[in-house]
């Protein structure tokens, strides 16, 4: 029951925020805020409660759909791998309640959109039915289609057309894998086609990884599957951009390990090198092209690429400390990024631009947003104790072992990070103060307070205790492991 | 937590370790309480952070003490902090001989530069955040030389650099201080690769980051070969990076941005002595390759040329103090380039002293006349006898003069390369030779001579907080002089701790028995040449700079393409700078890469829409809902289908 009422809680909260008399309408936030609330409270308890090491756990099981020779079942669960990812959503989810609090546009309408968001992302990290998993997995298109198109900036329809269209041929490929191994196995349970060892499917089950990789590797994004993401945030407001940055892309990740490598060991151990090869690639690509970004949002969505691509050398070392650092990087980058965007879009609202050319100096003017820039810079950067670090080297010793020259290619990208990184802070908050932004004000509201605050607490406690979250990742990447070894 | 490790070898040091660790966490509670508490309580951050690193600096010299007792032996406490799969990482602290001498330089020079800053600082706007942040360079320059494994050393070397980051940009709006900062960052870090690099290789072919197992892979052999030399090589290139050698040390002179204060600090007791710290640590690694061992003492020795020959053509005060580290940071590479591991630390050890005195001495100078170019100085030597006295006495023991500090020092490092590597004798001999040069250069152009009026005063810039006036320079308050004094003693004294090798006998105890080469003998030869030279080296300086016997200019003409190379620095940062990062990496390669982002990798996924709309525009013309039309359309593809049919199965 626990899983069932914290999957479906936002979404209840946002529906119920369009119930609202519209003379009451910028009550929504608050519905959205107590919604949020409760599920981060909710999603905390099953974290402390949670038994390490313990497998499957909060299992809810029932029969749903039976045709003949499949049975589709309701059937969340979360292990060690999934529960720290549902924990960062209702804690992101909370966050981008936060910093939408002074939204004027449809609020109602708004709020329902990024709470359905919310569920349907909590829904893919929980669902253990491989059809259940997919429905939540296009879920996610709607609210996303809709707050960007309606709630954004720039060429917000096109942006959120290709976003659309990206994930959706994705998915195509995604579904023709998971009716080859449903046929195959006669079964859409992924915890049963997790212990199976499936030999022969309809398709070669070579095409099945590569379909599976493919719609999950578009939503990571990887090079050359990426040019989707700087669209979208560039467009989206400011709260999709933390929830895309923070969430959506460690749906990619997540599903790589879930299904990718534990169902299909065997082709992930044929693919191992060409993944590490790809994430090394897109840790360098989408350094270089972040160089040449002059929007601050674009920037970070660029850096995305790059700090996403460790998540796949991660996972494609297929160790468990490469893979724990994988997991590790995809908190630390939904925290970090997270963090980035929602400081960027403090100071947009404020000035109005997001051109690096037209910003410098702010360190005068806001020097508490300027403060939590540099901070959310230095985390990117790759910190010691602050997370981003942890997760880094942690991917890097776990796949040196492995695959030597991804990682000496990889490791550039912990200088090229502090070149634009710096690069950028040095361009916008320090520098002669410009006095067209003397009026602007500083960080002020209680609401921004909080998710700053909040956000960059969690960055230091996951740089400084790591085993918080390790030790309840490593027996569950252990078991991934151990099957890649056979 | 489980305490991994607590082993010891010979005597062992019975220092408490609730002591070690409170002599990082003391400065690091400062830093907290700062930032969160009390940043706008200027006077009172102040204070706590004086406070929180002399309760270090008092722990530390206890802690020296308690080692001396012991010989020197080693202590470890180490406690595991996480693990991911197989592999362990560790918090622990490690206290030996080469610790604890790391510990008292860096926390008594870090009290003095701290208490000058009451001074120095005083009235800027930025005052509490000011103590934060050295309270957190403190912090972590202290954990790392504490630091008992390689992994944990890392953690603190890179907030060593973060530190220096923000520190040197402290005056942020200055756009020169934001570039310096980003330079020195990203510089350093290109070093640090190798660092990672060889943390990466250790682990994955030896298991351990600890530095006790380091050093006795090493003994035993089973560390060796490319391995070996390329660990070596790794832990080097990081030193390069943080200690600014060549061609890494470019970073250096631009941190001048930051408040003087700041510049005592990196130049004399943090971050640049981080480098020569790891190497020494290392030591029996480098020692057992011999081409990363030469490698040390060769970049060592260009290093020495480089700084001396720069800061030679340098007007800025602080500028030739700057390249005067670079020098001296050669030659404590260039000394464990020559198997002269304690010489290094000794080296390091005294040229902290006077390094820190040197820069306070510059500060003070600053003061009172608003400006660091030497040519609008002169004449200070008696409206400042303080200063001036205190700044002559860290020349001296900088220039090698006996009995000062420096002298010991340097000439056990000439020893050492003359009886090991007679090439890089000649190297350091011909530098000290140039190092007195240009201290005395600058010592005439700054005391003596006539008062060149300053830097007049600009009340429109309200980031000024400058007090005095330039037209009148004053000698400055007893919280600066006061520093002075006490750094001069230690530039006086600090070398006779190397009377008898007893200084080398406690840092040699620090690494295990049987590894180190035997340290040559006293030699009267090698320290009357070294005191010959340097004695040269000033009387050309008074030769040229005061009498005026020769004339600059004449020289300047005489050596035209030399001097022309030294003041653009060797090219160098053109070459970095324009080049390199400007030309090369934005303007060209990530240019490249965007295009072909923006044109090929995006403009096939536009591309593929364009070809869906064209498409359908042409294929909706056939949907004219004419049932006669669809009709005529199936027939026709049965038709064809029959066909195919009828070609692939003939009857």
């Amino acid at each position: 029951m626990p899983l069932t009422v914290l999957v479906f809680l936002p979404a209840f909260a946002g529906l119920l925020g369009l119930l609202l008399p519209a003379n009451r309408a910028h009550y929504a936030r608050w519905v959205a805020l107590a919604g949020s609330l409760v599920a981060l409270a909710l999603s905390i308890v099953m974290f402390f409660d949670f038994e390490t090491g313990g497998g499957f756990q909060f299992v809810e099981r029932a029969a749903w759909i039976d045709v003949g020779v499949f049975d589709i079942q309701y059937f969340l669960a979360v292990d060690g791998l999934s529960l720290p990812l549902v924990v960062l959503t209702t804690f992101l989810t909370t966050a981008a309640v936060l910093v939408s609090f002074s939204i004027e546009h449809r609020p109602r309408a708004y709020f329902a959109c990024l709470m359905v968001l919310s569920t349907a992302v909590l829904g893919v990290f929980t669902a253990m039915d491989f059809l259940l998993f997919f429905l939540f997995w296009e879920l996610e298109l709607f609210p996303m289609y809709l707050l960007i198109s309606v709630w954004g900036s720039g060429r917000r329809e096109y942006s959120a057309m290709k976003f659309v269209l990206y994930t959706v041929t994705g998915s195509a490929f995604m579904l023709v894998a998971i009716l080859a191994l449903a046929f195959s196995a006669g079964t859409f349970d992924m915890q049963v086609l997790g212990e199976s060892s499936i030999s022969s499917a309809v398709l070669p089950l070579r095409w099945v990884f590569l379909f599976l990789f493919i719609g999950f590797a578009v939503k990571l994004p990887i090079v050359p599957l990426h040019t989707w993401l700087p669209d979208a945030h560039s467009d989206a407001p400011t709260a999709v951009s933390v929830m895309l940055a923070g969430v959506l892309l460690k749906m990619g990740g997540y599903a790589i390990i879930r299904t990718c490598v534990t169902i299909l060991p065997d082709q992930a151990n044929d693919y191992g090198i060409w993944l590490a090869a790809i994430g090394s690639i897109s840790v360098l690509y989408g350094a270089f092209v972040t160089f040449r970004q002059t929007d601050v949002k674009r920037l970070i969505a660029y850096s995305s690429v790059s700090h996403m691509g460790l998540v796949l050398l991660g996972i494609g070392a297929l160790g468990t400390t490469a893979m724990v650092g994988a997991a590790y990087q995809m908190l630390a980058h939904g925290l970090i990024t997270g963090m980035l965007f929602v400081v960027i879009g403090l100071m947009y609202e404020r000035t109005h631009t997001r051109e690096i050319g037209k910003l410098g100096g702010l360190a005068r003017q806001m020097p508490l947003i300027a403060t939590g820039l540099v901070f959310a810079g230095f985390a990117s950067v790759g910190l010691p104790a602050l997370a981003g670090f942890v997760a880094e080297v942690t991917v890097f010793l776990g796949a040196f072992q492995k695959h030597e020259w991804a990682v000496i290619m990889a490791i550039f990208g912990v200088v090229l990070s502090a070149g634009y990184i710096l690069w950028t802070l040095q361009r916008v908050v320090f520098g002669p103060v410009r006095h067209e932004w003397d009026e602007v004000d500083d960080q002020k509201h209680w609401w921004e307070h909080a998710s700053v605050v909040g956000l960059a607490a969690l960055v230091i406690l996951l740089g400084v205790y790591p085993s918080l979250i390790m030790d309840m990742l490593d027996p569950a990447i252990g078991v991934v492991s151990a099957r890649v070894a056979g | 937590m489980t305490e991994l490790f607590a082993a010891a070898t010979g005597e062992v040091p019975g220092i408490s370790e609730a002591v070690l660790w409170a002599i990082i966490v003391a400065p690091l509670a400062a830093f907290a309480a700062i930032t969160l508490y009390v940043r706008h309580l200027p006077r009172i951050a102040g204070y706590l952070s004086i406070t929180a690193i002399a309760a270090s600096f008092v722990l530390s010299l206890i802690t020296l003490v308690d080692v001396l007792g012991a010989g020197g032996g080693v202590a470890i406490h180490s406690y595991e902090w996480f693990q991911a799969g197989p592999v362990e990482f560790a918090l622990g602290v490690r206290i030996d001989g080469l610790t604890a001498v790391m510990l008292v330089v860096v926390s008594s020079v870090s009290l003095l530069v701290q208490v000058y800053s009451q001074g120095y600082m005083e009235g800027d706007p930025g005052y509490g955040r000011y103590y934060a942040y050295m309270s957190l360079f403190i912090t972590a320059m202290l954990g790392l030389v504490l630091a008992d494994n390689l992994f944990m050393l890392f953690i603190f070397w890179e907030l060593v650099g973060l530190s220096s980051y923000l520190l040197i940009g402290f005056w942020f709006h200055k756009p020169s201080a934001a570039a310096a900062a980003k330079k020195a960052f990203i510089v350093t870090r290109i070093g640090d690769l190798g660092l990672l690099a060889a943390i990466l290789l250790i682990w994955t072919r030896h298991e351990t980051f600890a530095i006790h197992e380091i050093h006795d892979l090493v003994i035993s052999g089973a560390l060796a070969g490319t391995t070996l030399t390329l660990f070596g090589l790794g832990l080097f290139a990081g030193a390069v990076g943080k200690s600014a050698q060549f061609p890494l040390h470019v970073w250096l002179p631009d941190a001048m941005e930051g408040p003087t204060p700041v510049s005592a600090l990196i130049h004399a007791a943090t971050m640049v002595a981080a480098g020569v710290y790891l190497m020494a640590r290392f030591f029996p690694v480098i020692e057992a390759s011999p081409n990363a061992l030469d490698t040390v003492g060769w970049i060592g020795a260009a290093t020495v040329i480089v700084g001396a020959s720069l800061a030679l053509v340098q007007t800025d005060l602080k500028r030739v103090l700057a390249y005067s580290t670079i020098s001296q940071l050669g030659y404590m590479m260039l000394a464990l380039g020559v198997f002269g591991y304690a010489v290094a630390v000794f080296h390091l050890f005294t040229h902290a002293f006077f390094k820190a005195l040197l820069f306070l001495g510059s500060g003070s100078v600053n003061h009172s006349t608003n400006t660091f170019d030497m040519r609008r100085m002169g004449g200070l030597r008696t409206v400042m006898p303080i200063t001036f006295w205190t700044f002559l006495i860290g020349t001296l023991s900088l220039s090698g003069v006996f009995p000062l500090a420096g002298f010991w020092s340097k000439d056990e490092i000439l020893l050492e390369a003359w009886v090991n590597d007679r090439a890089l004798y000649v190297v350091a001999a011909v530098a000290s030779f140039v190092t007195a040069l240009y201290m005395f250069r600058a010592i005439f152009m700054t005391f003596f001579g006539e008062y060149k009026g300053g830097e007049p005063v600009d009340h429109e810039d309200e980031d000024s907080h400058f007090h005095g006036d330039p037209a009148h320079p004053h000698e400055s308050s007893w919280v600066m002089t006061v520093p002075l004094l006490v750094l001069t003693a230690g530039a006086i004294a600090a070398g006779w701790w190397g009377w008898g090798k007893e200084f080398q006998h406690f840092v040699d105890a620090a690494v295990p028995e049987g590894v180190l080469h035997k340290a040559p003998n006293f030699s009267y030869w090698i320290a009357i040449t070294s005191s010959i030279i340097a004695v040269a080296g000033i009387g050309t300086a008074w030769a040229i700079y005061h009498r005026r016997l020769i004339s600059a200019a004449d020289i300047r003409k005489t050596a035209f393409p030399i001097a022309a190379v030294l003041e653009r620095k060797f090219f160098l940062d053109d070459l970095y700078e324009r080049a390199f990062a400007i030309n090369v990496f934005q303007r060209g390669w990530n240019r490249l890469v965007e295009q072909f982002d923006t044109l090929a990798v995006d403009g096939a996924v536009n591309g593929t829409g364009w070809v869906g709309q064209q498409s359908s525009r042409v294929l909706r013309h056939a949907q004219t809902g004419q049932v006669q039309l669809y009709g005529a359309g199936i027939a026709a593809g049965v038709f064809i289908v029959a066909i195919i049919v009828f070609i692939a199965n003939p009857l």
